[in-house]
């Protein structure tokens, strides 16, 4: 525990003691009921709970929907960092701003906004109802609001990155003869790109949990539009508190391994 | 700056354009749509709706409940933070990759597991129950589901930015005899006072318009456990969309006031950095 | 010099936080009690939020006639079984007026309720009753009178999932009931709920996420709806919107409900909370009641709201054909009952 013989800097067995205590009580302490819960399942119980067509459903869902979201906000949101960084036009403030938007927005009200925006009756859901596209109520809703709550994560995670850029490596690019786009293509997506997959791990992680602002526009379809956050709700409603507790834990898992595989991907990137 | 390094500028316009309009349709519509729902019918039943004692009790909720919880996650931030950044010790990573947990946790689950502690059947709901004690379904319920999803927001942000600080200027402080908290307030707090005043201002924003975590634990009685997104959703429930979508614009407005704070802290980090 | 002094750094950082977390817990208490007047809380279900919000009012008049004191009461709302769910988690319930009695006997499962609880009032603790009938759009455009005409191809069916809705669980045994008295048996029936819930594009937890999928969102060509939430929504959305359809044949549907015995007695609010529940029942209740699209017990107000409430033939619940809440929950609901068999969306 002691971090070096007479540390000069005093309050490492307080900040440590409040840190732990804090983590503990409030983060740790609760997660361990919610993976003790399950137990009363016992394990053939517990894997039956997890793996009923509804729940396999409502998970795929999730999962799915979260990767192809964080995958889907990865060009616009790279583009905004880009023009946010790279140009200097009149509104940029603004702009920058405005990207932070999702974080700050209550998710409800996200999703009720979403939700009218987006209803065959709505302004953006009557155009797009009209081309045969339905929006609200569908998975395609799903990941629309998924993508809405990703959106900043990439963002700001590949601005600063693309801010501390050196310009010496495009412009040797570009003394030897590189095309601007080549040198793009070659020189500076390769340096973001460990940017863009943590912004995307991060966004994924968002939204592979995300409840307020999708279940409004969800429609809530069993076995088609219905993620596993609700499932957990759906389940507590029918005093099914253990059941409720394994999507939770399953939920918990497969986005520890989905970190855990975008980790590797990382490490394995930066070796190379 | 070499041309090459950069765009035509018919294609920069054009990027600038495109960011603008992507930005404009996938997050200023939905806000746009959320006033103008709100304001239908003129200010007058938007005024009213506001001004109705169960949503007076709701946003005197949300103040109260952010008012604890943020507080207590800045506190707790920072001395993680400190520790973090500060000192080399065995677990420091796994324990910045606690800290984060709850960023990956579904906000339904962050509700959950305070049931599952405190709840009539759960491991301290007899105990609770025998002392005449109140937890889920009352204030301290929203408290704690509110805490455990705005636990990382100021221990993130700050992390970065003492890491990259280094120890040097704490150090240097102590040998010249300063206390701990002196050098804390001296030198360290003015040198992450922005970063901490930005993560405090995230760290509320979402303590106000926490939705999943709080529905799970709030009982919905209104007037008394109702915070003022879930009585967006009770509003909206009972077909009074002018209402429900009022409350959604007011908080919709406290989330812009936050942007705009955001942005003049940000400001004064530049000008922090500059000086 | 420094090796004692981390443990007792520790300890001081530990003292600190719990002590931030007591004051927590002891100024909380204080905020959610703040007022003086008597209180009461009636966790309730989806579509009785304006009526109870007419009751309240009316009750705490009434309360302060007879007795002077000032009382102050609370609704909650939301789907049926997750408001049960909420008070055997230990929401401080006075009275529970639920959508069926078989969320009222799960929280009497669990010892809060008295298990006789349905016998202590009249009519089987259900003070007003409702039934099943459609909603759809304006001038009947696909011509839906009875159960089979929805059963069509082309027709889309709004109603919420039978799993967390107790108004659905009304909807479907309604059906049920329908289909079991036409040819074919059991088999048919189950058939003629399976094209039934293939017509259904949107399946929301509550009632109330189904009337707005259908009124709001424009969703379908029928709402399988509660009485009283149709006359709502034509009162809500005007009635040059929406027609109401009473089939043939539909189901009694008896929200009961009860005084949460544990809670009362330990509060001590048991008197308030049976004045509460007997006021319902009572000719001002009643009225009310019926004013809120409720069908009301006492012959005088049922007269009083004239032909609102059509006569149609009513099967209830302990129906030979039903067998009562205990084996509907059973065969139809629970995890692989007969809901679960004829409902495969996606494939």
């Amino acid at each position: 525990m002691t971090p070096r013989r007479r540390d000069p800097l005093p309050g490492f067995g307080l900040s440590l003691g409040v840190t732990l205590l804090w983590l503990l009580g409030l983060v740790l302490i609760p997660l361990l009921a919610l993976l003790l819960r399950p137990l009363e399942l016992g394990p053939a119980g517990f894997w039956h709970s997890v793996t009923e067509p509804r729940v396999l459903a409502a998970l795929r869902l999730s999962f799915l929907g979260a990767l192809a979201a964080a995958a889907a906000t990865v060009p616009p949101g790279l583009l905004v960092a880009w023009v946010l960084v790279r140009y200097r036009f009149p509104g940029r403030r603004l702009l920058d701003g405005m990207v932070d938007l999702p974080f700050a927005l209550p998710t409800a009200v996200a999703g009720l906004a979403l939700t009218a925006l987006y209803a065959p009756n709505g302004w953006l859901g009557a155009p797009l109802a009209a081309l045969g596209l339905k929006v609200a109520y569908t998975p395609l809703g799903v990941v629309l609001a998924m993508a809405f709550v990703g959106l900043p994560f990439i963002v700001r995670t590949v601005e600063p990155v693309l801010r501390d850029l050196p310009r010496e490596a495009e412009e040797a690019a570009a003394t030897l003869g590189a095309s601007r786009a080549q040198t793009l293509w070659r020189v500076v997506l390769p340096a973001l790109a460990p940017a863009l997959l943590a912004g995307f791990a991060m966004a994924a992680a968002r939204a592979i949990g995300e409840y307020g602002s999708v279940i409004f526009i969800a429609g809530n379809m069993p076995m088609v539009s219905e993620i596993a956050p609700l499932l957990i709700v759906v389940r507590l409603e029918q005093f099914d508190y253990a059941g409720a507790a394994a999507v939770g834990v399953a939920m918990l898992a497969l986005s520890f391994l989905l970190l855990l595989a975008l980790n590797l991907v990382q490490r394995l990137w930066r070796r190379a | 700056m070499t041309p090459s390094t950069t765009e035509p500028r018919g294609l920069r316009w054009l990027l600038i354009l495109l960011a603008a309009l992507l930005l404009g349709v996938f997050l200023l519509l939905p806000l746009a749509a959320v006033f103008t729902e709100a304001l239908r019918r003129g200010w007058p039943p938007m005024w009213q709706a506001l001004s109705d004692p169960d949503a007076l009790a709701a946003i005197r909720l949300t103040l109260l409940v952010a008012a604890i919880a943020v507080p207590v996650n800045t506190l707790g931030g920072l001395a993680g933070a400190w520790c973090i950044a500060r000192y080399r010790f065995p677990g420091r990573a796994l324990l910045l990759a606690l800290i984060e947990l709850p960023f990956s946790v579904s906000p339904v689950v962050s509700g959950l597991v305070w049931v599952l502690l405190f709840g009539a059947h759960g491991w301290f709901g007899p105990w609770l129950e025998a002392r005449g004690l109140q937890i889920i379904f009352a204030v301290p319920g929203l408290v704690l589901a509110t805490l455990f999803v705005t636990f990382p927001f100021v221990a993130r942000t700050l992390v970065p930015l003492m890491q990259e600080q280094g120890r040097e200027a704490e150090e240097a402080a102590a040998t010249l005899g300063a206390s701990g908290w002196q050098s804390f307030r001296r030198v360290t707090l003015p040198g992450i006072r922005w970063a901490l005043l930005s993560g405090v201002l995230l760290c509320n924003a979402r303590a106000m318009g926490e939705f999943g975590a709080v529905s799970v634990v709030s009982g919905h009685i209104r007037g008394e456990t109702n915070t003022m997104p879930l009585h967006v959703e009770i509003l909206y429930n009972e077909y009074q969309f002018v209402g429900a979508f009022a409350v959604a614009a007011l908080l919709a407005l406290l989330a812009l006031v936050t942007l705009g704070a955001k942005a003049l802290v940000e400001r004064g980090t530049a000008r922090g950095a500059a000086a | 010099m420094t090796l004692p002094a981390l443990p007792r750094r520790l300890l001081l950082g530990t003292a600190l936080g719990a002590s931030l977390g007591a004051s927590l817990g002891a100024a909380a208490p204080h905020a959610a009690r703040a007022q003086g007047a008597a209180q009461l809380l009636n966790v309730s279900y989806d579509p009785t939020r304006e009526f109870y919000r007419a009751f309240n009012a009316a009750f705490a008049g009434q309360w302060k006639a007879r007795t002077g004191q000032t009382v102050r009461a609370n609704a909650s709302h939301g789907g049926s079984g997750r408001q049960a769910r909420a008070v055997i988690d230990g929401l401080q319930a006075d009275v529970v007026t639920l959508a069926l009695a078989y969320d009222i006997d799960a929280i009497a499962e669990r010892g809060l309720i008295a298990p006789d609880w349905q016998k202590r009032l009249p009519y089987n603790s259900a003070p007003y009753t409702s039934t099943i009938v459609f909603l759809v759009r304006k001038g009947n455009p696909k011509a839906l009178r009875d159960w089979g005409d929805l059963a069509r191809p082309g027709v889309s069916v709004i109603t919420p999932n039978p799993k967390t809705s107790g108004g659905a669980r009304w909807n479907y045994l309604a059906g049920w009931a329908w289909a079991l008295r036409q040819p074919g048996g059991e088999r048919a029936a189950q058939d003629y709920l399976a094209t039934l819930f293939r017509n259904v594009p949107v399946l929301d937890t509550g009632a109330r996420g189904s009337t707005t999928s259908f009124v709001q969102r424009g969703q379908g060509d029928v709402l399988l709806a509660w009485e009283n939430e149709a006359y709502l929504a034509l009162a809500e959305f005007g009635t040059d919107k929406f027609d109401i359809v009473h089939p043939s044949l539909s189901i009694l549907a008896e929200p009961p409900v009860a005084v949460v015995d544990r809670n009362v007695d330990r509060r001590g609010t048991r008197a308030l909370a049976e004045a509460y529940l007997q006021a319902l029942y009572a000719p001002e209740g009643q009225a009310l009641a019926a004013r809120h699209h409720y069908r009301p017990r006492d012959e005088a107000a049922l007269a009083a709201a004239g032909d609102r409430f059509p006569r149609l033939e009513l099967v209830t619940i302990d129906d030979p054909a039903l067998g009562g809440w205990r084996r509907a929950q059973a065969t139809h609901f629970n995890d692989g009952g007969l809901f679960d068999r004829i409902y495969q969306p996606g494939q």
